[in-house]
Parts: structure tokens; C-alpha cells; sequence
């Protein structure tokens, strides 16, 4: 049975890890910080709220930090095997349908409101709307000014992450440099151009039905496509770092999937929120 | 087949000690954490159940200071059972103890993942515990609204932090069953052995499966619907609230799309476990393999699709009520496929009434009076008779603390020597069950009388007429609790005599490929993966 001693399967038997605990013991400082910050708590007469929350939140990234460190440096020594980088696969397009669940709830949320502003049954809720959507005395977005602006940016970075693929498959490095460098680009040009949208809002986070649902929607949107940024650029700096090849590139694949996702996304808050939901006004 | 040494493989000694539980990336280590877990659960939750019990066994009020602090219990309890209890015991224990090794597989698809899957719920449960003692409705501690987190009560009527603990507590527990749910659909479908098609996986693995699916798509829902209970409660919108254009009802929807297939979330494993266990003991292959595994498909399908039937009194129109009824109605068939498959497989068996035997027949029986009585339930004009009353809390008592958890004692007299290498007695486990079975029975049967009557539930004092069912109800209450004193006896006879158990205890009619490997399995078992031929599953 010496040969018992050696594994005869594909999988990846993971070594012991300390990330999921610190990770998870992170998650529940930041919790409480949130908590102590959002009901502004003292201990011992200190509002330490936004430092406990900064702690956990900290703790948080380092987890992912390392452990997606030790992720790469499982994959740069042969762990991933051809069925490993399947599971990857897998766990990649579950997580995004999960995102995608996530967004149904805010689009559930809008439609809740926007469908139905003038029902008998929710009297004070069609005062308050004057039975129309936008709701009486709302001024909405013109949608074919800067969110169509930002809808041709996301578009176009579409285009160049998949440029950046193609460069990836034909061992184009240079190639994956320049598109990457341009989509990173094209993705905080979107995230700027909402910045001063945002800016430019004549109605609240708080207070109404129309500025909850548009900025839980695009704030959460606007949230993942700097997450997708982030990720866009770490797979820039590991180009750099001479990570990746032609046949395996996971990282850099998710994150174009991602990237196509919050891309989607828009196309979806852009058609019901900017050019559906504007209003006789647009 | 396979290698049943424990060895190591690249050379690797095994982590020991407090490293082996906490840094673990064994599926059989975090499915022991996650029992323990569920355990530890569970006393929290019933001791919570037993004060509402003792409050409730005579009218007026006896250990509660007034009806918030009773609700509070009631909540608490309902979110620890769910969340914390069922769960983690089926799914994070028996799901990650037996689903890799049934279909074949060394372990889960990812399983540095799998442990921050338990560890995120230890830190949710620590986040629901301290909003118990934190102020909720001014001056009172805790969250007292229902584990449904209804608002307006749920925005204006709890300022303190209580409910943001739980809030944030529910985000953990969700993001670490999403995370699960990730691995084990990866693993079922990525991971079985060589000849191990979809059509002969073992039933439990389908459970499983459809429970992932479930999972991933319906908590997202929630942690939005709660997100925006968050801001609505800290940073002033308006999504609940109609005076800013909001819409209480819409929170229903939300969390009830979710909170329908939370159900099925938690009773599907226990279906998959019940087919292994009344298969073994009937020495007969599970009645209709194919129709038990699309009918576990089809009540997750349908699933999604009937939430509005726990909102009939909320002003639906007619035309949605009558929707939801029929299609709620219809889950009756794959459920009924399910019992009388079940009954099939017994029909000419040889059977041997063992422990794990007669807790899987106590599920049969029980979890079809809680389904009839669901399907009452499915009935929009009796709904509004019903709806709200002990009626209610009868039917999903029945289908949860008598179908589910009976459904984790079943795998746990089952897997228990497979687990844990030692032979529990067989009297200890009928005894707990025949004290369960008793004990339960006259505490939740009653109920349905209650809510017939008229009582509503969420209340901690009554009129005398109900005072004699309620009296009974708790003294059912008691008994249920001393069979977990029968129950904690077995264990420590276990582990105590150290009576060794056979690799396969159950004879021939265990067939699926645990019940191959030793007992406890290796560390890491079937470094050589097994070949599946033959039909049998």
C-alpha cells in the first residue's frame, strides 16, 4: 500500500488555512463597528463606531489579500488542475447568478413602485406619488445626457476587455497591457461621470420612494463596477508581474465575466430607471 | 475499492490539536463543527421554546414582565432554530459529512471555502446573540417582531441596535449558506466518481443539490430585502414606508420570496436522508429512485413560485390570491410522489424497526399531517380564518420541528457509527424517539385546536378558554425536552464504552459508499477514486 500515500485524482485537497476564521472574525467586527457607527454607540464615552467598523473592515481586505494570494500561488504550482480550474469556473458563474438575484431585489423594489404608483388600495402611498411615476415633483435625469454618455463608456470597455482576451489567447502581452490599461481607464470614467450625476441630483437618498430605489440600484451598480475595477486592475498588475498565460488566465477570465456582468446591468438600469422611468419631462 | 488507511498524502503530516478544528479544510472535520454548531444551537433554541412553554401553560403572566420581552423568546427562538439549528445540522453537518463521500468524491470542490462557510455562521450566531441583550423597543432589550422582521414594527417600532445585530447577523449567516450552496453544487456536479452518472446519485445528494440551488438564488433576495431595512431604520428612505411612497407589502415579497423556499431549504436534505434510511432498513432499493429525485426537483422548482400564499390577508386582488392557491396546491403532488414512495419502499420490505428506522417512519407520519394541514393552509378563503393563529404554528411545527428535526435525528442514529466510529445502543435511540414522538405529538397537536378557536399566535397571555390545551401543550413540551436528555445520555454511553462499529452496521441494505469506507472514514478517503458500475444507488 505504498502508494496509497499519494493521491490519484485531479482535486485540490486544500492545506489547512487560517483565513476563513480571521476572515469571518473580521466580518463580525465590522459588523458591530457598523452598528456602534450607524447608532453612534459609545463605549466608555467613546464613539469608536467608525474605528471598529475601520478594524473589521481592514481585517476584512487583508483576508482577501491573502488568501487570494495563496489562491495564485496554489495555481502558479500546479494545484489547478484541468477539473480544479472547472470548479473555478463553476464557483465564478454561481457567484455572479447570485449577484444577479441580488439586483432582482432592487429592480423589484423600482418596478413595486414605479408599476403600481396609483393603486386604490395604498392611499398614502399614491398621495405622496400624485399617482404618477416619477413621483409628483421629482425632476429625474435626462437620460440621453451624461447616463447615455456612461452607458457608450461601459459599452466600449465591453469591447476592450474582450480585446484584451483575445490578446491573452494569442499570447499578445503588450496587446492585454494596452486594452487592460484602457478598460481600467474606461471604468473609472464611469464611476467619475456618476460621481458628478450624483452631484447634479435634484432629489435624496432619504425621504422618497424615487431617490431610494435610483441610488440603491445605480449606488449598487456604481459599487460593483469600481469592485470590477479593482479586479480589472489587479489582473493589469499581474501582467505586469508576468502572471497568466495563453491557456490559463482564470483570474483575468472572471474578471472580464464580472466585468460583462455589471455591464449588463447598466443596460438593465439605464432602459427601466433613465429612459423608462424619466418621465413626460424627457 | 478504496484505500481505507488514514494516511497522508504529499507527505503532509495532519494538522492536530486546536489547528486541525479551526484552520480545517477536511469536509468531515467542519461537518462535526457544524453538528456541534447545530447542538449548541439547538439548547439555545430550546431553552428559548421551554420559556415560552412555562409562560404559556396558564393564563396571565408568569416568567415574562410584560408581552415585548415574551416576543423577544419568540423571535429568537424562531431565527435560532432556522438559521442556526436545521441548517447547519442539515445541510453544514449530514451536507458536508456524506454528500462528497456518497458520490465518490476526497472532498468538497473547494474547501478552504467550506470552512469560512462555518466560521461565517458562528460569527452570525455571536451577532444574533448580542441583539438579544441590546435595547430594541425603547427601554426593552431585544427584537421582538417575529422572525419575518415585518415593518412598519420592524422600522419605527425597534430604534435601538437590536435589530441591526440581527440584520447584520442574518447578512453573515447568508453570505456563508451562498458560499456553501457555491460548493456543493460545484462538488455534486463536478465531483462524482467515474461511472457515478447524475441518475444513480444517491437521493441525499439530490436533497442537497436542489437545497444549494434554493440557496443561491433566494438569499440574495433577502439580504436586499433586509438592506433596505437597514437604511430604512438608519439612513431615512423610504422603500417600506408609504409616506415617502414606500410599500410594507413589498418587503413581504421579498423576504417571502425568499422565505418560501427557505422551507424546502430546510427539509429537502432530511427527504434525501429519510429515502437512505427506510431503503436500508425495508433491505429494498428506495421506491421510484427517479420520481423521489424529480419530485425533490420540482418542489424546488415550484417553490419559487408560491410565496404569496403566507400574504393572503395584505390585500392581494382576487385574481393573485386564486394564482397562488392553486399553485400552492401543487407542490401537494411531488410531496405526495415523495410519501408514497416512501410507504412503496416499506411495502413488502423486510423491515427492522432500528432507531434511525423508527425516526425516519415518525418523519413519514408526521410531516404528512403537517403537509394536509398545509394544504388546508393553501386556501386563501380558510387562511383568512387561519391565518396568524396557533393554526399556523401547529402546521410549520409539524413540517419543521417534527418533520426536519426529526429528519436530523433519523441521519444522526444513522450516520452516528459511521461518524464517529462508536456503536450508540439502539434502546437509547428508540427511547429518546418513542419520548420525542409522545412528547411532540401533544405539544403541537393541540395547537391545530387553538387556532381553530381562534387564538392568536405572538401573544403571551390568553383568555381562560384556552388554558386547557395550552396547559397540555406544555406539559408535551417537557416530555419533548427530557428525550434530549435520553438523547445526551446515548451520546455519552457512546463515547463512554467505546464499543467499536462495524464498517457497515446496517447489513446489506445499506448501499451507498460510506457505508464501504471504515468507521470513522479515513482523514481523507478515496485517494483512489471508486468506480461506480451496475445500477444500484
Amino acid at each position: 500500500m505504498a502508494e496509497a500515500h499519494a493521491k490519484h485524482h485531479d482535486y485540490h485537497l486544500v492545506n489547512p488555512s487560517p483565513w476563513p476564521f480571521i476572515g469571518s472574525f473580521s466580518a463580525f467586527i465590522m459588523a458591530v463597528g457598523a452598528v456602534m457607527w450607524m447608532k453612534n454607540l459609545a463605549v466608555g464615552g467613546l464613539h469608536a463606531g467608525p474605528f471598529v467598523f475601520g478594524a473589521g473592515l481592514i481585517g476584512v481586505l487583508y483576508t482577501m489579500l491573502a488568501w487570494w494570494t495563496d489562491v495564485i500561488h496554489e495555481a502558479n504550482t500546479g494545484d489547478h488542475t484541468r477539473v480544479v480550474q472547472l470548479h473555478h469556473r463553476y464557483g465564478m458563474m454561481m457567484f455572479i447568478a447570485s449577484e444577479v438575484m441580488f439586483f432582482v431585489a432592487w429592480f423589484w423594489a423600482y418596478f413595486d413602485a414605479s408599476l403600481f404608483p396609483h393603486e386604490a388600495i395604498q392611499y398614502a402611498r399614491a398621495q405622496f406619488t400624485g399617482g404618477v411615476w416619477p413621483p409628483k415633483g421629482i425632476e429625474t435625469f435626462d437620460p440621453w445626457h451624461l447616463p447615455l454618455f456612461n452607458t457608450l463608456i461601459l459599452l466600449t470597455s465591453g469591447t476592450t476587455v474582450t480585446w484584451a482576451h483575445h490578446a491573452m489567447i494569442h499570447g499578445d502581452r503588450s496587446g492585454v497591457k494596452q486594452a487592460l490599461w484602457l478598460t481600467v481607464a474606461l471604468g473609472l470614467l464611469f464611476s467619475v461621470v456618476q460621481a458628478i450625476e450624483y452631484s447634479h441630483a435634484h432629489f435624496g437618498f432619504s425621504g422618497n420612494i424615487y431617490g431610494a430605489t435610483f441610488f440603491m440600484a445605480t449606488g449598487f451598480h456604481g459599487f460593483h463596477v469600481i469592485i470590477g475595477t479593482i479586479f480589472l486592475a489587479v489582473c493589469l498588475y499581474r501582467m505586469y508581474i508576468g502572471h497568466f498565460t495563453p491557456t490559463q488566465h482564470l483570474g483575468f477570465e472572471f474578471a472580464a465575466w464580472y466585468w460583462h456582468f455589471v455591464d449588463v446591468v447598466w443596460l438593465f438600469l439605464f432602459a427601466a430607471i433613465y429612459v423608462w422611468g424619466a418621465g413626460p419631462s424627457h | 475499492m478504496a484505500s481505507t488507511a488514514a494516511q497522508a498524502h504529499d507527505g503532509h503530516a495532519y494538522p492536530t490539536g486546536w489547528r486541525r478544528w479551526v484552520l480545517s479544510t477536511n469536509h468531515k472535520d467542519i461537518g462535526t463543527l457544524y453538528l456541534l454548531f447545530a447542538l449548541g444551537g439547538g439548547i439555545i433554541g430550546g431553552f428559548l421554546s421551554i420559556l415560552m412553554r412555562i409562560e404559556l401553560q396558564e393564563p396571565g403572566l408568569q416568567i415574562f414582565a410584560n408581552g415585548q420581552a415574551y416576543n423577544v423568546v419568540v423571535t429568537g427562538h424562531g431565527l435560532v432554530m432556522v438559521f442556526f439549528v436545521v441548517m447547519p445540522a442539515l445541510i453544514g453537518g449530514f451536507g458536508n459529512w456524506f454528500v462528497p463521500i456518497m458520490i465518490g468524491a476526497p472532498d468538497m470542490a473547494f474547501p478552504r471555502m467550506n470552512n469560512i462557510s462555518f466560521w461565517l455562521t458562528v460569527s452570525g450566531f455571536c451577532l444574533l446573540l448580542v441583539s438579544l441583550f441590546v435595547e430594541g423597543a425603547p427601554g426593552t432589550p431585544g427584537f421582538g417582531g417575529g422572525w419575518t422582521v415585518y415593518p412598519p414594527l420592524s422600522v419605527t417600532g425597534h430604534p435601538g441596535p437590536a435589530l441591526d445585530f440581527g440584520i447584520l447577523a442574518l447578512h453573515l449567516a447568508g453570505a456563508s449558506s451562498i458560499l456553501g450552496a457555491i460548493n456543493f453544487i460545484t462538488t455534486i456536479l463536478n465531483m462524482r466518481a467515474p461511472g457515478m452518472t447524475l441518475h444513480k446519485m444517491p437521493l441525499f445528494a439530490w436533497g442537497v443539490l436542489v437545497t444549494a440551488f434554493l440557496l443561491l438564488l433566494s438569499l440574495p433576495v433577502l439580504a436586499g430585502a433586509i438592506t433596505m431595512l437597514l437604511t430604512d431604520r438608519n439612513f431615512g428612505t423610504t422603500f417600506f414606508d408609504p409616506s415617502g411612497g414606500g410599500d410594507p407589502v413589498l418587503y413581504q415579497h421579498l423576504f417571502w420570496f425568499f422565505g418560501h423556499p427557505e422551507v424546502y431549504i430546510m427539509i429537502l436534505p432530511a427527504f434525501g436522508a429519510i429515502s437512505h434510511i427506510i431503503s436500508t432498513f425495508s433491505r429494498k432499493p428506495i421506491f421510484g429512485y427517479l420520481g423521489m429525485a424529480y419530485a425533490m426537483v420540482a418542489i424546488g422548482v415550484v417553490g419559487f413560485i408560491v410565496w404569496a400564499h403566507h400574504m393572503y390577508t395584505v390585500g392581494l386582488s382576487l385574481d393573485t390570491q386564486r394564482y397562488f392557491v392553486f399553485a400552492t396546491m401543487v407542490i401537494a403532488v411531488p410531496t405526495g410522489i415523495k410519501i408514497f414512495s416512501w410507504i412503496a419502499t416499506m411495502w413488502g420490505g423486510s423491515i427492522r424497526f432500528t432507531a434511525p428506522m423508527v425516526w425516519a417512519i415518525g418523519f413519514v407520519f408526521l410531516f404528512t399531517v403537517g403537509g394536509v394541514t398545509g394544504v388546508v393552509l393553501a386556501n386563501a378563503g380558510i387562511d383568512r380564518e387561519l391565518h396568524n393563529t396557533y393554526y399556523v404554528v401547529a402546521h410549520f411545527h409539524y413540517v419543521l420541528s417534527l418533520g426536519a428535526v426529526f429528519g436530523i435525528f433519523a441521519s444522526w442514529y444513522y450516520w452516528f457509527p459511521k461518524m464517529t466510529g462508536y456503536v450508540c445502543p439502539d434502546w437509547i435511540g428508540k427511547l429518546h424517539f418513542w419520548l420525542a414522538f409522545i412528547g411532540a405529538n401533544i405539544l403541537f397537536f393541540p395547537m391545530h385546536f387553538l387556532g381553530l378557536a381562534g387564538m392568536p399566535r405572538h401573544y403571551v397571555d390568553y383568555p381562560n378558554a384556552f388554558a386547557g390545551w395550552q396547559y397540555v401543550a406544555s406539559i408535551g413540551s417537557y416530555i419533548f425536552a427530557f428525550s434530549l436528555v435520553v438523547f445526551f445520555y446515548g451520546v455519552f454511553v457512546a463515547f463512554a464504552r467505546k464499543e467499536r462499529a462495524a464498517d457497515n452496521p446496517w447489513g446489506e441494505g445499506a448501499t451507498t459508499l460510506e457505508w464501504t469506507l471504515s468507521s470513522p472514514p479515513p482523514f481523507h478517503q478515496f485517494e483512489t477514486l471508486p468506480r461506480i458500475t451496475g445500477s444500484s444507488h
